[in-house]
């Protein structure tokens, strides 16, 4: 029953895996490399989105089918899904960045481990027993979503913001304070300026796991193109099914896209 | 003589300092006293793990001593803001520790930055510590560290340390990291600058032959920040405290005293010298009484043109059509003996011309003035007799 969703968290692995360029990132992608893959992957997505698209307005559905692969369900699924994406994305970042920042402070150390165990916990946690769980605890609806997507796509960004800072050349950090700079002056001065390209694949990382994991929305009265999934499997309509596994992958490459022309821009001038 | 636009350096006291680290028999910094004249290079050096750094550091509180007082021009350091203390005492480290992300400019005006200094003046501050360190501003002010050499940025890394000109400077192996050429020319540029600027400079370094370049002062220090010996390079070289002192000082010593004497402090000797357009025959028989195959031909103020040999000097013309020799060996009265050594030692005559004022010739350095030099100072240390 899960096969589509879980099929777009597969294709987010390899995603997962060259997080490891981002927290070593003098081993990324040749420059020509990475321009091309900027340009091409957002032109091929829209083809993709723009084909299926067409189908929908062309292709003989019958009338089950019809009610929801027609233009219109389509767009409110969208931005139904994106809205689920967006607000878990605002307390993953709100939530993961302040934390790990916290947990690198030197007088916070001890409070690491447990915390660091939790965040893999809740991301090792197969992710439909976690939503599952969640709504036990809450009950089904919107915000039992977004609790759910959240404890589930905190892992990237907490983890990176710990990683990113933690590579900061120790030598800067004493530099600094030798020169009189405060410990806050230094992490907002040096620290989180020298981290911010590896907190921003992390960030990326969180975003793409949880456009993914939202098509598990539905089970839990969350909503979005997730639905499209379940009905598709539930009543055995292909067509459904297929458009909205194509959909959802498409929005993950998009939102990863945006992710990395965000880290080539925001990535700080002189880091090389 | 000391620019009057630069704070002068202070005195820096360390009374009974120690250091111990929780869990840690050994005290890192056993109660350390000395003290630091103001104005003057004081160089720790001693072995990796001596303590040398650690006591550095808790100069500038950025290691806090466990007892002992530290005392900057009378005051304790303890009873001040450690941030407000660190903006006054510049801080340098290996390879500069310049920030990545922020431009030549942005980190040389940093601290001017955190005193809370307005943008002009900060601008002009930058423009002017870079010209200092011998950075033409207009070319690296918007440069990053990664764009340019690490000498150069080490250069920077002193510009930003003196850009609140604070009256003391700590630098903590800060040519560790460089090439020897640059390396050295970094030395000599340092004791430019403080001939310029004479502020107390805290220098600390595990490399005896730096130490020896640039101290004023040498502290020689054993594990627990031991002070073994504290004294000026010559008195260490020539009379080292004990057998640790000698083993550190190493081989040579003689040798290395050459670098502490200078071209002007001993006497020449004299090659024999024709003008331009002079006698050549004149010359050449000069040469032979003198027991000379060469002679040097000077121009009209007095600075070499070239070597002539006996057989050159057999044309009368060869005193007037001369070209000048553009490689000729030469030293300045400034160069250590040890310069002159070496330019010797790649000279294809063995003899080393000085240059003065307006690079006029003054005189002639062969090995024998150098040994005869040598010989002046205190025959045997025991480095040597235990050789």
């Amino acid at each position: 029953m899960t096969t589509g969703p879980s099929s777009t968290l597969e294709a987010d692995e390899p995603l997962v895996a060259d997080d490891d360029r981002g927290t070593a990132p003098t081993t990324g992608e040749s420059t020509g490399a990475s321009v091309r893959r900027l340009v091409i992957q957002p032109v091929v997505v829209l083809l993709v989105m723009a084909g299926v698209a067409v189908y929908v307005s062309t292709a003989t559905l019958n009338p089950t089918e019809a009610g929801l692969l027609n233009i219109d369900s389509l767009v409110a699924l969208t931005i139904e899904h994106l809205q689920i994406t967006a607000v878990t994305a605002v307390i993953v970042v709100a939530i993961g960045l302040p934390l790990g920042i916290l947990l690198t402070r030197p007088w916070a150390r001890y409070g690491r481990p447990p915390v660091v165990v939790l965040a893999n916990l809740g991301q090792a946690a197969p992710s439909v027993g976690l939503l599952v769980l969640v709504a036990g605890l809450m009950g089904v609806g919107f915000w039992t979503a977004i609790v759910g997507l959240s404890i589930y796509g905190v892992l990237p960004t907490l983890r990176n913001t710990m990683t990113g800072l933690e590579q900061v050349d120790r030598t800067l950090i004493e530099s600094a304070r030798g020169m009189g700079m405060s410990a806050r002056a230094t992490l907002a001065r040096v620290e989180l300026p020298m981290a911010v390209p590896v907190i921003l694949t992390g960030i990326r990382l969180s975003l793409v796991l949880i456009v993914g994991t939202a098509a598990l929305a539905p089970f839990i009265g969350g909503g979005g193109l997730g639905q499209l999934i379940i009905t598709g499997v539930n009543l055995q309509l292909d067509k459904q099914l297929i458009v909205g596994a194509v959909l959802i992958a498409s929005l993950a490459l998009l939102i990863d896209w945006v992710g990395r022309v965000v880290e080539t821009f925001a990535r700080p001038k002189g880091l090389s | 003589m000391p620019d009057e636009k630069f704070t002068h350096g202070v005195d820096i006291e360390l009374v009974d300092v120690s250091k111990r680290y929780p869990g840690q028999q050994e005290a890192a910094v056993d109660n350390v006293s000395m003290r630091i004249p103001a104005g003057e290079i004081v160089v720790l050096v001693g072995p990796s793990g001596c303590g040398k750094t650690t006591t550095m550091k808790m100069i500038n509180r950025l290691i806090e001593p466990t007892s002992g007082q530290i005392l900057l021009d009378g005051d304790n350091v303890i009873e001040r803001d450690a941030d407000d203390l660190r903006r006054h005492i510049g801080y340098v480290i290996q390879a500069g520790g310049l920030f990545p992300h922020m431009t030549v400019a942005a980190n040389v005006g940093l601290v001017p930055g955190l005193l809370k200094w307005d943008k002009k003046r900060t601008t002009e501050r930058v423009d002017e510590l870079l010209d200092l360190v011998g950075l033409d501003p207009a070319d690296f002010r918007n440069r990053y560290p990664r764009e340019i050499s690490g000498g150069q940025q080490q250069r920077v890394g002193v510009a930003r340390a003196l850009a609140a000109d604070p009256p003391v400077l700590l630098m903590d192996e800060p040519f560790g990291a460089v090439d020897p050429i640059t390396r050295s020319r970094l030395q000599d540029e340092l004791i430019r600058l403080q001939d310029e600027l004479g502020k107390t400079i805290v220098f600390v370094t595990h490399d005896f032959d730096e130490a020896v370049k640039l101290g004023d002062r040498i502290a020689v220090l054993a594990t627990g920040s031991r002070i073994v010996q504290y004294d000026t390079p010559a008195e260490i070289l020539t009379n080292p405290a004990d057998q640790y002192v000698a083993d550190f000082v190493g081989a040579g010593a003689a040798l290395k005293q050459l670098t502490l004497t200078r071209v002007r402090d001993v006497e020449l000797d004299e090659a024999v010298t024709v003008s331009l357009g002079g006698d050549a025959a004149d010359a050449a028989r000069r040469a032979q009484q003198a027991g000379r195959q060469h002679v040097i031909l000077l121009d009209q103020r007095s600075r070499p043109i070239r070597w002539l040999s006996l057989r050159d000097l057999q044309q009368s013309s060869a005193t007037s059509n001369a070209q000048r020799d553009e490689d000729l060996e030469a030293v300045s009265t400034a160069s250590t003996l040890n310069d002159a050594l070496d330019t010797m030692l790649t000279s294809s005559h063995g003899v080393v011309l000085v240059r003065g004022r307006d690079n006029a010739y003054v005189g002639a350095i062969r090995l024998d003035t150098i040994m005869a030099a040598m010989q002046d100072m205190q025959p045997t240390t025991p480095a040597e007799t235990s050789q």
